[in-house]
């Protein structure tokens, strides 16, 4: 048997792993990534603060795949033929290779099962203006970071002359996700200004398209804090207010021009900041990847939601915010059309959003789009891997294996200042991910196991999961021990 | 009065709860620190464990 993984972040590299632990080398594995590196997303905001050198947070792919006896392809798949057409009788994928010594040589590869961990397309051309070639920076990548890193630095040398500099985070699209990234990054931000004595020339300002502070692409949470129960709102508004950040919150940034960010407000007005150093994040949307059946008739609309993300084993029916429950999200992530086919990771299209969509009176859609990232894509990854390895190795029909992002709980850790001694972490944890109103009434989630605090033991936490989760993917000694 | 006149009770900061210094304290106490950190890492198994299928 022969499963192809179409990319090699978080999800795919989880998925990968397994299957070469559980498959014996008569199956091919073959992986499909354009990058040769894995990279350890949630680190880049240490790169973006120049704590962390860019090699600390990747390592390359083709020698671990070797060790594993996987095939490793450095392209980008271009197109997917799921029926093959009169010449290839099984699926297969149209790649473009991306290495230095093949740039440009197209293949295709065959297979007989397909998972598709492509991630996010980073769609900073949606809002023009935006991005690292335009006029904002990004913590995306790490590639992203490193130029962040040094641009912070014009701007903190800047400072050290005693000019004053306006420093813009959050989103930088209307219906962007991924806050809880930009916040971390402010929040280190404010803590090595405040090491080199410098806050007091910085004006920082938090922009959001959450209708709340503390929205997170998750609707929010509740937190059991000082004998009350609050809402994250509270929690992360008290996070700005005693760093004397300001906030703009249920703003949709539309465009951005050199030093000058406009954006729409959720009640219709249109209004502009101002800014000297800004990391705005861009809307995520699936890789730009074409679908064709057996003749080469487009087959997008039917492999792809609207947003290029792949269609799994989600109810996909458009039912108003109230009706929505767990259930409509995915437990296999199977597509139902061509059932050899996986989407995990950031490629699987959700249902709907977990935050509640909101338009201004011009139509403008401004929400958070729902978070795929980190624990849930590890363990989407892991779960599809089991599940296709039981199925070559014992011709089983079913899923044993499922992860409903309803019933399946995340932690995240932001954070907030690097020292082991003086460094701050804010941990949350949130179980489920998409709050089950049937289930939890009052708040949506299991309130004994939802966390949500600020202290050394989450930075502690962030870099123990740092090392952790590099020691896990580089395929050491016992890294299947290690949980998503 | 005047529009534009600062008075830190009508910010948007002023309305969250603002932390104590005794809070600020414990934040960075190494003793209390490392109490929450195993208490920490304690519920986040609960939920890596209920999580997985």
């Amino acid at each position: 048997m022969k499963v192809v993984i179409l990319g090699a972040g978080i999800s795919g590299h989880t998925a990968i792993s397994f299957l070469a632990k559980h498959l014996s080398r008569k199956h091919e594995i073959i992986v499909v990534s354009p990058s040769k590196y894995y990279q350890w997303i949630p680190s880049n905001i240490w790169v973006g603060v120049g704590r962390m050198k860019v090699d600390q947070v990747r390592f390359k792919l083709a020698k671990l795949y070797e060790k594993w006896g996987v095939q490793f392809k450095q392209a980008k798949a271009v197109s997917i033929h799921p029926e093959g057409n009169d010449k290839i009788r099984t699926g297969y994928v149209s790649v473009e290779y991306t290495s230095e010594n093949k740039k440009g040589i197209s293949e295709n590869v065959e297979y007989d099962f397909l998972v598709n961990a492509t991630g996010p397309k980073l769609d900073f051309a949606a809002t023009p203006g935006l991005g690292p070639d335009m006029h904002t920076l990004s913590v995306c990548t790490f590639s992203h970071a490193a130029q962040t890193w040094e641009e912070l630095q014009k701007c903190i040398k800047l400072m050290q002359e005693g000019r004053k500099q306006r420093i813009l985070i959050g989103t930088g699209h209307p219906t962007a996700t991924c806050q809880g990234a930009a916040f971390e990054y402010m929040l280190n931000i404010v803590f090595e200004l405040k090491l080199r004595g410098l806050y007091h020339l910085a004006e920082i300002t938090w922009i959001s398209n959450e209708y709340e502070m503390g929205d997170f692409g998750m609707g929010g949470a509740f937190i059991r804090r000082g004998g009350y129960t609050i809402s994250t709102r509270e929690f992360s508004e008290s996070i700005l207010a005693e760093n004397h950040v300001r906030w703009i919150k249920r703003a949709g940034i539309y465009k951005v021009e050199h030093g000058k960010a406009f954006y729409e407000t959720l009640n219709g007005e249109y209004k502009t900041v101002d800014f000297d150093f800004a990391m705005l994040l861009p809307s995520f949307s699936g890789q730009d990847i074409k679908a064709f059946d057996s003749i080469g008739r487009d087959i997008n609309a039917k492999l792809f939601s609207p947003t290029g993300c792949m269609r799994v084993d989600a109810d996909y029916t458009e039912r108003p915010f109230e009706e929505w429950t767990v259930k409509d999200w995915p437990e296999t992530y199977q597509n139902p059309l061509y059932k050899n086919i996986y989407a995990i990771g950031i490629a699987f299209a959700p249902p709907h959003s977990i935050s509640k969509p909101r338009k201004s009176p011009n139509g403008t859609s401004i929400y958070a789009t729902p978070i795929r990232t980190g624990m849930p894509s590890g363990v989407i990854g892991k779960i599809v891997g089991q599940n296709i390895s039981e199925i070559i190795k014992y011709g089983t029909s079913g899923h044993k294996h499922k992860a409903n992002m309803g019933r399946m709980g995340a932690s995240c850790i932001l954070s907030a200042g690097y020292s082991m001694r003086k460094g701050l972490g804010a941990t949350m944890t949130v179980c489920p991910i998409v709050p089950d109103w049937e289930r939890f009434p009052e708040w949506g989630r299991d309130i004994n196991m939802t966390v949500g605090e600020i202290g050394l033991a989450g930075h502690w936490i962030k870099l123990f999961l740092h090392y952790m989760f590099m020691y896990k993917a580089k395929g050491h000694p016992f890294w299947w021990l290690i949980p998503e | 009065m005047k529009d534009d006149k600062d008075i830190s009770a009508f910010r948007g900061e002023f309305y969250p709860p603002l932390p104590t210094k005794t809070t600020m304290f414990f934040r960075t106490n190494l003793l209390y620190q490392l109490y929450r950190f195993f208490m920490l890492n304690y519920k986040i198994m609960r939920i890596v464990i209920k999580g997985h299928s």
